[in-house]
């Protein structure tokens, strides 16, 4: 019984082949990880939504704490999950939680906000999109944990869950406070 | 109560399954004739129970049964009866209810139509077989039951994907399967082979019908996807290098080497070894394929379910499948391969070639698909493959075989001459270069690719026929001599004729398509006009449409040369509200030398609408010459010499263990 | 027969590869025009599945198509164009897998696959056995 290189190489390859398809099981091939993991926030300097308010500006971010920046639109269904979640920790103080509105009218903004709440701080408007680019969004809802020297830790594609809050998010912010 | 027949009938094929894929192993050991006999009977009966168990889904589907789980999360009740028929397949469960079924279709072929196989060799193909279907059966039954009820069942279902609502899906799929799966037979000849020690012209000859049949299938699948994405897509594009294509189109290149090279071993008895190897990656391509789609490893828009757990399931069976023939075949294959030798100028040896081509070709796009998961499991980096990369590396990749195609009919076997073989084809050489020439200078030089593409194109189509045209001695001999001599040419001949040629006109279309395709991207208002092509288009007017279970807004389009309206072409844009989704259906006019390309957009701020409008000459010859390739398959197969290949009285070849090299 | 011809000088020097970009969008300057396309050509739209922005008509395809162009009018290079989009959105963005360390194999091993292989199948060749002289069937001119 002989056995060869030749006839034993399609088995060999095939078993790496394996190897490599039984591990991409395990993995999201969706999720892009983010350019601005601990790297500084982009700058912007926002309008704000409500009228009057001085504008969302990245270089007052910095600095102060943690801070969780949400992008969201009103016309984006997914960011009605994380909502009611948005919600409950917009009364967290020991971050500051932003929101940016994407490619959105103020006004529809607005009748969202009106009716479902709203737990932001501050609201930015980005109807142009540039800064969701220089950000790296390429969609909604995204939210980017920002600690107090101004770095970007996090980035969550998608609506935040409890399960995201907890064990992702939680652990960011104690890192903070101890910190500081 | 009909789903359970169906879900009774499921679990019964899979106990036949399991007696298929056993007992006629043992069987074939002791060459007890009833044992083996019994893969055959147990083919046909899991097929009648497959076919009952089907029908049952069907008849739920087509019933708006939506007590049925699979009915109500793809179907409506405002679906038109079409739909709902072809939604059976339109999903996770129910395609691969369609994938066993082709499976165990094939089976009952090999049993009823096998009665010249070696009993053993039936035996044991038919236990493989048997293997498979019982994988896939249970990975149908406890992981993508279709049958699985609803406690409460809502009064109307959520629908389905409306760009699947289509005729395209009704065609699409089954011709995919037919194909996929199709290629299950020469696996499992192969590995039942290698279970017996033995290759002989014989096996060859049966079962290279069987590797034709399913190319046809695959070759037609094919081209109807790619026909289907460029007229519901709205943009003009007919191939996108996407995961799930590349996956389809690797057993393609692969089953195309299998198809040549099992010529090799039924002429020649040589290239053994290599065929029993081709044999076997041709259907894990289409195990790794389904495996692909369905469990989330690759993102594509054709992926179905994106599902790891049922996606760890199918990667079993592959390594069961692949992995245990593969080790058969480092083990056995030393015993069988012993080959009659040829030249290194031969018809073989251009056949080896014409298969190293298509292999590397299909590595190649293997690469492509799959290195951007293998760095993003290494941690590295997160990096895409898209067409610039396939166009740097396939396409040079791929002339070598194109132009050695038109060669290999006019060698010899065992031994040629090269010089004088390439005398032969003086006359396609000739045309090949006046045409390129002429190419060049209709291009004023500014497209050398282009007109190298025509030229190559040309070349295949003139070397095709030219086949013909050497075997009946046209022009030497009087034209009613070579006449009759094309009357009875065998049909292979006329496969061969019409799979090549329609490569090449497939290569043609390619290249004047993405040369001096046109396209107009402007903001319309009523009655304006503009142009595309070689016409003027006016917008007449857009009008609100109520469909079945959509709305549309449609676009009306007059279509005119030198003032002289010809055709009025409607676009529309479709609104699904229950899925909340939108489709395009474009308007195509064609005159099977062009088509020209109208798709509806948005309504702009400026008070008109944007419209699409392309224009793509020869593209119509993309899919004829893929249909052509597919005909000329079928054409083959035809060829009364398959059908008594196997009963001609032939002293048999039987290559064993102690054979000597070139015993014939 | 005039407007023929011009037709077929345009055809012939018309390039076109489908894309969704629209007038609006476009720069006066058509060399810089051609260059946005190029660009564009190349950089995926992470919200399609296998769409190049300049085919896609998603809203993420358009921003990017004004950005791509933007930073073309204000003077940057192609490689500055695409770096700017890839700080952004990573390597993944890019159609067209940079030459790097670890995807230099992923560009090469085609190459190398084919002249392996044809190596292989020639050293194949070479190490059979001489064919008997015999019957030489030409399968063209003779029934089988």
């Amino acid at each position: 019984m002989q056995l060869r290189m030749a006839t034993v190489l399609p088995l060999g390859l095939f078993a790496v082949l394996g190897v490599v398809l039984a591990m991409g099981l395990r993995h999201d091939p969706k999720v892009l990880p983010s350019m601005l993991l601990d790297r500084p926030l982009p700058e912007f300097d926002l309008a704000s939504l409500k009228i009057g308010a001085p504008n969302l500006k990245s270089s007052e971010l910095k600095g102060k704490g943690v801070t969780l920046v949400n992008v969201f639109g009103s016309w984006c269904v997914s960011c009605r999950y994380e909502h009611p979640l948005l919600m409950r920790v917009g009364k967290d103080t020991r971050f500051k939680l932003v929101g940016i509105d994407w490619k959105d009218a103020p006004q529809d903004a607005n009748q969202y906000l009106a009716t479902y709440g709203d737990p932001y701080a501050q609201i930015g408007t980005d109807e142009v999109g540039r800064t969701a680019i220089d950000l790296g969004v390429s969609g909604a809802p995204e939210t980017f944990v920002v600690d107090a020297k101004g770095r970007v830790r996090l980035r969550v594609p998608g609506p935040l869950t409890p399960e995201i809050w907890d064990k992702q998010i939680e652990p960011l912010i104690k890192e903070s406070e101890k910190a500081s | 109560m009909i789903a359970e027949i169906g879900q009774f009938a499921l679990l019964l094929a899979l106990m036949t399954s399991l007696v298929q894929a056993t007992l006629p192993l043992y069987g074939a050991h002791r060459q007890d004739r009833g044992l083996m006999a019994l893969a055959s009977y147990a083919g046909v009966t899991s097929f009648i129970l497959v076919a009952i168990s089907f029908a049952a889904l069907a008849f739920s589907f087509l019933n708006d049964d939506f007590s049925v789980r699979l009915v109500a999360t793809n179907s409506q009740i405002a679906k038109p009866v079409i739909y709902k028929l072809t939604g059976v397949w339109a999903n996770h469960e129910g395609s691969m209810m369609l994938w066993v079924l082709i499976l165990v279709i094939f089976s009952a072929l090999i049993a009823i139509f096998g009665r010249n196989i070696p009993a053993s060799l039936k035996a044991r193909a038919l236990a493989v077989q048997g293997m498979i279907a019982s994988a896939f059966l249970a990975f149908v039954v406890f992981t993508s039951n279709p049958f699985i009820r609803l406690a409460d069942a809502p009064a109307d279902g959520s629908g389905m994907n409306p760009l699947l609502q289509d005729p395209g899906l009704a065609v699409h799929p089954p011709c995919l399967y037919m194909g996929y799966v199709g290629f299950s037979v020469a696996f499992s000849f192969a590995v039942a082979a290698l279970i017996e020690g033995k290759v002989d012209a014989a096996w060859a000859r049966w079962v290279r019908p069987w590797v034709l049949l399913a190319w046809c299938f695959l070759t037609m699948g094919i081209t109807l996807g790619s026909f289907w994405a460029y007229y519901i897509l709205g943009w003009g594009g007919w191939w996108f290098w996407d995961p799930v294509e590349n996956v389809s189109f690797m057993p393609w290149l692969v089953g195309t080497a299998l198809l040549h090279s099992a010529l090799v071993v039924e002429r020649r008895h040589a290239l053994v070894g290599w065929t029993i190897l081709l044999s076997i990656l041709t259907f894990s391509l289409s195990l790794i394929g389904t495996f692909v789609v369905r469990s989330g490893v690759l993102t594509s828009v054709h992926s179905f379910a994106t599902d790891p757990a049922r996606g760890l399931f199918i990667l079993f069976i592959i390594f069961g499948a692949t992995g245990g023939a593969l080790v058969l075949y480092a083990f056995r294959i030393p015993q069988v391969r012993k080959g009659v030798p040829f030249a290194v100028i031969s018809r073989e040896s251009g056949l080896l070639l014409n298969n190293v081509f298509l292999v590397v070709a299909a590595a190649t796009v293997f690469f492509g698909t799959f290195w951007p998961l293998y760095i993003d499991l290494m941690g590295r980096d997160k990096i895409s493959v898209g067409v610039p990369y396939y166009n740097l590396t396939f396409v040079p990749l791929f002339i070598p075989i194109l132009v050695t195609m038109v060669i290999g009919p006019f060698l010899k076997w065992k031994r040629d001459d090269f010089s004088g073989m390439l005398k032969q084809l003086n006359i396609p050489l000739v045309a090949a270069v006046i045409v390129l020439l002429g190419a060049l200078g209709f291009t004023l030089g500014k497209h050398i690719f282009t007109a190298a593409g025509i030229g190559l194109s040309a070349w295949i189509i003139v070397g095709s026929v030219w086949v013909m045209v050497k075997r009946t001695k046209l022009g030497k001999i009087p034209l009613s001599e070579s006449f009759s001599i094309l009357y009875n040419t065998p049909r292979a001949y006329f496969g061969l004729l019409f799979g090549h040629m329609g490569m090449g006109f497939v290569l043609l279309a390619i290249t004047v398509v993405t040369t001096w395709q046109q396209e107009n991207i402007i903001s319309m208002k009523m009655g304006q006009q503009t142009k595309i092509g070689f016409y003027d288009v006016k917008l007449i007017g857009v009008e609100d449409v109520q469909g079945p279970n959509y709305q549309a807004e449609r676009g009306t389009f007059e279509l005119s040369q030198n003032g002289n309206v010809f055709r009025v072409m409607t676009a529309e844009r479709r609104f699904y509200p229950v899925q909340q989704q939108q489709t395009n259906q474009t308007a195509i006019r064609t005159n099977l030398v062009s088509n020209t390309y109208i798709a509806l957009g948005d309504p702009d701020n400026l008070g008109g609408r944007t419209v699409r409008l392309y224009y793509h000459p020869m593209a119509p010859w993309l899919w004829i010459g893929g249909f052509m390739m597919a005909f000329g398959g079928f054409v083959s197969l035809s060829d009364r010499r398959f059908r008594v290949g196997v009963a001609q009285k032939q002293r048999p070849t039987i290559i064993g263990p102690a054979a000597t090299a070139g015993a014939a | 027969m005039m407007r023929k011809f011009f037709i077929v000088i345009f055809l012939l020097f018309g390039t076109g590869l489908a894309h969704a970009v629209l007038p609006e969008e476009m720069l006066k300057d058509s060399g810089q025009e051609l260059r946005a396309r190029d660009i564009s050509q190349v950089l995926r739209c992470l919200v399609c599945q296998n769409q190049s922005i300049d085919d896609s008509n998603a809203p993420l395809a358009k921003d990017l198509r004004i950005i791509v162009r933007e930073r073309i009018s204000a003077g940057d290079s192609n490689d500055q164009v695409m770096a700017y989009v890839v700080n952004r959105y990573g390597n993944y963005v890019l159609l067209k897998p940079p030459f790097q360390l670890d995807t230099a194999l992923l560009w090469l091993l085609p190459f190398i696959l084919m002249i392996v292989a044809l190596g292989a199948a020639f050293l194949y060749l070479r190490q059979q056995p001489e064919p008997e002289a015999g019957d030489i069937s030409n399968e063209i001119l003779k029934e089988e």
